[in-house]
């Protein structure tokens, strides 16, 4: 190597060194510690016992509460990601459609959005207050008896799901940017063949946005593994587990039964869990994504 | 055929259909924050007056009646809001400094330095992101306790100065669109990197730093997660952290908490007006692809 690549390497890691000493002080060095750990009965205070794969074998065998977590994850993701991703682009076509005050609507479907998590949880646990709250006061002008939402184990999870579709101008957001891209001509010789306005998402506008809205389904299934600070604030978990999320429940055993080891397995079990997701996501990514025809 | 296209700008009663359901649904999206600012200002008879216990709402009692201003002063005097403001401050002071500085430098070596096994550790920089904070949550937080740092706000900041990956990418992205020829005139004229660096490339990037210094003053200033778990002490709480407290302490004040909700969200409204270009923009860079 001569002295100057050598100089050249020199500068290059000096410059990326935050990044390289951080990602392997909190990053890659834990990682790899918790998969020690998952295999450990670790509780802080005294050191980590070796215990082989008790606490998978547990997890899998022995807690309902684990499968709980699961269910209560798998179904939140299957129902409000898709929910998700069909408002925010439906929103969408709304607003790319030329009419006044646009920006205008475009401002308060946003607003949510940015709205701080804690805030939106202390809001709807007020708006979703069973005797005084707004929601089933407007639902009684109606003549509807509304349930006890969150404080209800039927209704709590769809309750958050609901919550969840609030924030959708922030997604909405995204699909108007990919809107904005889709080539105008193309629209111009589908109107001069004629075509109908469903043929023409379904011919010119889905095709173009579809790598967005493939971005917003891995986000949006990652982000449910990870959804905590609502579920935290507004239920819980409860009643009754029926909004025991699984990170919820991951920080329950860690931090409150201090049960680290275990917890370190159901992080990694987590772990395998999203890479599988986003892989299989990714396979089915040739039948329906397109890139690179713009 | 025409220039403008007809299918962005529709026929007259298509419009007004339109304008309806536009409407309608920005009803659910505003209404929440209207009830929030209005509870806030409503005495407590007012509140206890509707929903589905009482008489239905009506029109009316979207607004008080009276408005008690007091709720606000008497929210402060139960939960010490000011103090918890002046903590998150300090923490989204902390926080930009030291995300801003590493992850500029970060993103100036991926972006403009050639060194050996660049692109790949761009690329596990990249795939940092999509891990899950969990899996690495109990090993951080051993070593935090092990340092002697729980219950201190170390971590929370020390962190931020080792650059956050999604800052980088962001900051790459800008750089690259720097004309290189630039930087090589600079190297010619035998200007070191960090000259350059500092005296070329910071001060054209400025858009893309304020876009950054937005990112994590919000992050910061929404952060539940880590004070929940290495703040014990009042005293320290942000306004997030203390507002989840004040809910789970004093449930049933709802005026006083929907005073607080709206002290901590008012700022991000109003930065929001004032930023509203660098949010939008921010958001669908990093979004679209």
């Amino acid at each position: 190597m001569s002295r100057q690549k050598r100089q050249q390497n020199l500068i290059g890691y000096l410059f990326i060194s935050p990044w390289l000493i951080g990602f392997s002080v909190f990053t890659a060095w834990p990682f790899l510690q918790s998969l020690w750990l998952s295999f450990t009965r670790y509780d802080i205070i005294s050191e980590p016992k070796w215990v082989g794969f008790a606490n998978y074998h547990a997890l899998f065998t022995q807690d309902p509460q684990f499968w709980q977590s699961l269910q209560v994850t798998f179904t939140y993701a299957a129902v409000a990601v898709p929910l998700g991703i069909l408002c925010g682009f439906g929103l969408a076509l709304l607003l790319n459609i030329r009419i006044k005050g646009q920006e205008i609507y475009r401002t308060l479907f946003y607003i949510p959005s940015i709205v701080p998590a804690v805030a939106t949880s202390v809001i709807f646990v007020w708006i979703m207050n069973p005797q005084i709250g707004l929601l089933n006061g407007l639902l009684k002008t109606v003549g509807i008896i509304g349930p006890n939402w969150l404080n209800d184990p039927t209704w709590s999870l769809t309750s958050l799901v609901l919550i969840s579709l609030w924030g959708v101008g922030g997604s909405m957001v995204i699909y108007l940017a990919g809107l904005k891209d889709v080539p105008l001509s193309l629209y111009e010789a589908s109107l001069v063949d004629g075509a109908s306005a469903w043929h023409r998402l379904k011919a010119i506008t889905w095709p173009f946005m579809t790598p967005v809205i493939f971005f917003n389904l891995i986000m949006g299934v990652i982000g449910s593994f990870q959804y905590f600070t609502n579920a935290f604030i507004m239920t819980n978990g409860g009643p009754q587990d029926s909004t025991l999320f699984y990170s919820l429940y991951l920080f329950n055993r860690a931090f409150r039964y201090l049960d680290m080891g275990y917890a370190s397995a159901m992080a990694w079990i987590l772990f395998v869990i999203v890479v599988g997701a986003t892989s299989i996501l990714f396979m089915t990514q040739k039948k329906w994504v397109q890139y690179g025809n713009n | 055929m025409q220039s403008d296209s007809r299918w962005l700008a529709p026929q007259k009663w298509h419009k007004i259909l339109v304008h309806f359901c536009l409407i309608a649904l920005s009803l659910p999206a505003v209404l929440p924050l209207l009830w929030m600012v209005s509870t806030s200002l409503k005495p407590d008879r007012e509140i206890y007056a509707t929903g589905g216990g009482g008489s239905a709402p009506t029109l009316a009692s979207l607004l008080p009646q009276a408005i008690k201003w007091s709720n606000y002063a008497e929210a402060l005097a139960t939960v010490p809001l000011g103090d918890y403001l002046r903590n998150t401050i300090f923490l989204c002071i902390v926080s930009i400094i030291g995300a801003i500085s590493s992850s500029s430098l970060v993103a100036y070596g991926f972006s403009k330095l050639t060194f050996w096994g660049r692109d790949v550790l761009f690329v596990v920089m990249l795939g940092t992101m999509a891990l899950p904070g969990q899996v690495t949550m109990i090993p951080v937080f051993t070593l935090f306790k092990n340092l002697g740092w729980y219950g201190t706000y170390l971590p929370l900041i020390v962190p931020a100065f080792f650059a956050s990956p999604f800052l980088v990418f962001l900051l790459t992205q800008f750089f690259r669109t720097l004309p290189t020829e630039m930087l090589e005139a600079g190297r010619v004229d035998g200007a070191t990197e960090w000259r350059i660096f500092i005296q070329l490339v910071i001060p054209l990037s400025k858009p893309a730093l304020a876009t950054c210094t937005l990112f994590v003053f919000l992050g910061t200033w929404n952060e539940f997660f880590g004070p929940l778990l290495y703040i014990n002490d009042p005293t320290k709480y942000t306004l997030a952290y203390g507002l989840q407290q004040f809910l789970s302490n004093y449930g049933g004040a709802w005026s006083y908490l929907m005073a607080a909700a709206t002290l901590f969200t008012l700022p991000i409204l109003v930065l929001f007006f004032f930023a509203q270009k660098t949010f939008i923009q921010g958001i669908s860079t990093t979004g679209g692809k």
